[in-house]
């Protein structure tokens, strides 16, 4: 083996190259210009239909999770909703999937493929419940694994939920590469993808996002089947985008196209995500704003050349939501439903709250996940760890909460409300992202019809925008 | 100084990054500290603690580093009671 130079600057001058040969997959096939590529043909192209999927997924104990009605819940937020209003509350319990979230969808048709093309291995780079997924839809393709994960701040103190993450990839059989914090992470996995030859099982490939497709195709037959109608609401935790952008495809290929789509995040604004003295001043470490609003407005900004979570594409709505909010929520579905699942999870429940609350009677909301709960995730460990790092947590008005200073726990259901972001402020700040990566003066009619689409509107959208913009 | 045998189940810790060599454009706090990475694994011969090791991880591959615990362990837990927590729900019965 030829020694090849592995300072910083050189591996990522290679990213290209590396990134080819660890998904055998070119991305300039389909790349139109700095802003505009085929974004349905690179999803299609993956060769495999909806049923491939299913019939892949079944094979490692994956889908077909179990759709409840939160009775008790629903019932709570009928008493403080005003007449006629309170929508039906449904979760999908994602949490019995193999590994224990959702992400085993995003993972299994990726290990699927690793292995139809002989990779011995799969990586991916994530601290969130998606290493847990890949390590268990590795483990059974017969394939290796390694999970890259940002899990100590220098001191060598990592929060409790990222423990326990890094703890299940081992317990599935990984090799856990731990790292400090720091962006550099993809430098460590561009190194260990050249180093072994595997997979790269990123989150943003086409095989990752049709993965979750399922999920919303699922979701529509089952709301169908008991309640004779599509869902009204789904409500979908946002981080990278994944989760949503495949949800929300899943139902319109089942056909659900008045389906309104929600995004939540918890809102931890003001918290650098690269910041050594911030890490562990988060209780959340995933499903919030310091990957959700980035990755809207830019979701380019991924370990593939194009990223196939695009949320703008599918989102009708985001909904911010306070970490007291969440853990207030996640509390409740243990002590009225009986349920104990992750604080992280229940993201979405609880702006399935709020928005319940303004929907009508008939309607019904769907809570499209829940992850499985433990050591070190739950809300309990989250908030006892944030206490001792000097996070002040009482109860009271969750609008008091300042991310990294103060949780504040609700003292009653009427006070989780969340907040709603400006949908046309996100989709500006998009265009202005696109501007960056080709001047406005450059853009062909082909990226002006990309845009509209790429933010749920059209090209005459985008004209119009950058004139009021001016 | 003592030996920690071949074959011990270890963890290794390796600077993949100086200060110096880390990433443009960083928060001045991560900035000023290494990118320090830990994995555990095998030991492939007999080391001292502080020493330089390699390990053979759960897949069989080869690591180097400096060995810097033995037996590594999870303690992460449900946390000290937050009793906040404790009467949530009771508010929302019937």
């Amino acid at each position: 083996m030829t020694a090849r130079d592995t300072s910083y600057a050189a591996v990522m001058g290679r990213k290209n190259e590396i990134m080819k040969a660890s998904m055998g997959m070119d991305y300039e096939d389909f790349i139109a210009s700095p802003v505009a590529f085929d974004y349905e043909r690179m999803m299609r192209e993956t060769g495999y239909s909806l049923d491939d999927i299913r019939r892949i997924q079944s094979e490692t104990k994956v889908g077909s999770t179990p759709l409840f009605e939160l009775r008790n819940i629903t019932a709570a937020v009928r008493r403080i909703a005003g007449p006629g209003k309170g929508a039906t509350i449904l979760v999908k319990d994602e949490a019995a999937n193999a590994s224990g979230s959702f992400k085993a969808r995003r993972a299994s048709v990726s290990a699927f493929e690793a292995a139809r093309k002989g990779y011995k291995g799969m990586i991916a780079a994530t601290s969130g419940n998606y290493g847990a997924a890949v390590a268990s839809q590795a483990a059974q393709r017969g394939l290796k694994a390694i999970i890259v994960q940002e899990v100590y701040d220098s001191r060598g103190v990592g929060q409790p939920e990222i423990v326990e993450k890094s703890r299940v990839c081992e317990a599935y059989g990984a090799e856990v590469l731990r790292l400090t914090v720091g962006p550099e992470l993809f430098y460590v996995l561009l190194r260990t993808l050249e180093d072994t030859g595997f997979f790269n099982a990123s989150l943003y490939t086409p095989f990752g996002v049709r993965g979750v497709e399922t999920l919303g195709v699922e979701i529509a037959e089952q709301v169908r089947a008991r309640y004779g109608k599509d869902p009204d609401a789904v409500v979908i935790t946002h981080a990278g985008g994944g989760n949503l952008t495949g949800t929300a495809r899943g139902l319109l290929e089942a056909g659900c196209t008045a389906t309104r789509i929600v995004a939540c995040s918890v809102d931890l604004h003001g918290l650098h995500m690269a910041s050594d003295r911030d890490f562990n001043r988060k209780s959340f470490t995933t499903g919030h704003t310091g990957f959700g609003v980035p990755f809207a407005t830019w979701p380019d900004r991924v370990d593939v050349p194009r990223n196939a979570a695009r949320s703008l594409r599918y989102m009708d709505e985001y909904q911010l939501v306070t970490q007291g909010e969440v853990f207030y929520v996640t509390e409740l579905l243990a002590r009225l439903e009986g349920m104990e699942r992750g604080p992280a999870g229940n993201t979405s429940l609880t702006a399935a709250v709020t928005l319940a609350r303004q929907m009508d009677r008939d309607q019904v909301i769907v809570v499209q996940e829940t992850e499985y709960t433990g050591a070190g995730k739950h809300q309990n460990a989250q908030l006892s760890f944030a206490r001792e790092n000097g996070i002040e947590v009482r109860r009271g008005d969750p609008r008091e909460n300042v991310p990294g200073q103060r949780i504040v726990i609700p003292e009653r259901l009427e006070q989780v409300w969340g907040a709603v972001q400006d949908m046309d402020r996100l989709r500006l700040s998009y265009l202005r992202n696109a501007a960056k990566a080709l001047p406005v003066e450059q853009w062909s009619e082909e990226d002006y019809a990309f845009l509209g689409a790429d933010v749920k509107k059209d090209a005459a959208w985008v004209k119009n925008a950058l004139v009021m913009e001016k | 100084m003592e030996l920690i045998p071949a074959g011990t189940w270890v963890e290794i810790e390796q600077v993949i990054l100086t200060p110096e060599q880390r990433a443009p454009s960083l928060p001045e706090d991560t900035q000023r500290t290494p990118y320090v990475m830990r994995v555990s694994g095998f030991l492939v011969e007999s080391a001292a603690l502080g020493q330089s090791a390699a390990v053979k991880t759960l897949i069989g591959r080869e690591l180097q580093g400096t060995l810097r615990g033995v037996n590594p362990s999870y303690t992460h837990s449900f946390g000290a009671t937050v009793p906040e927590l404790l009467t949530i729900g009771v508010e929302n019965q019937p």
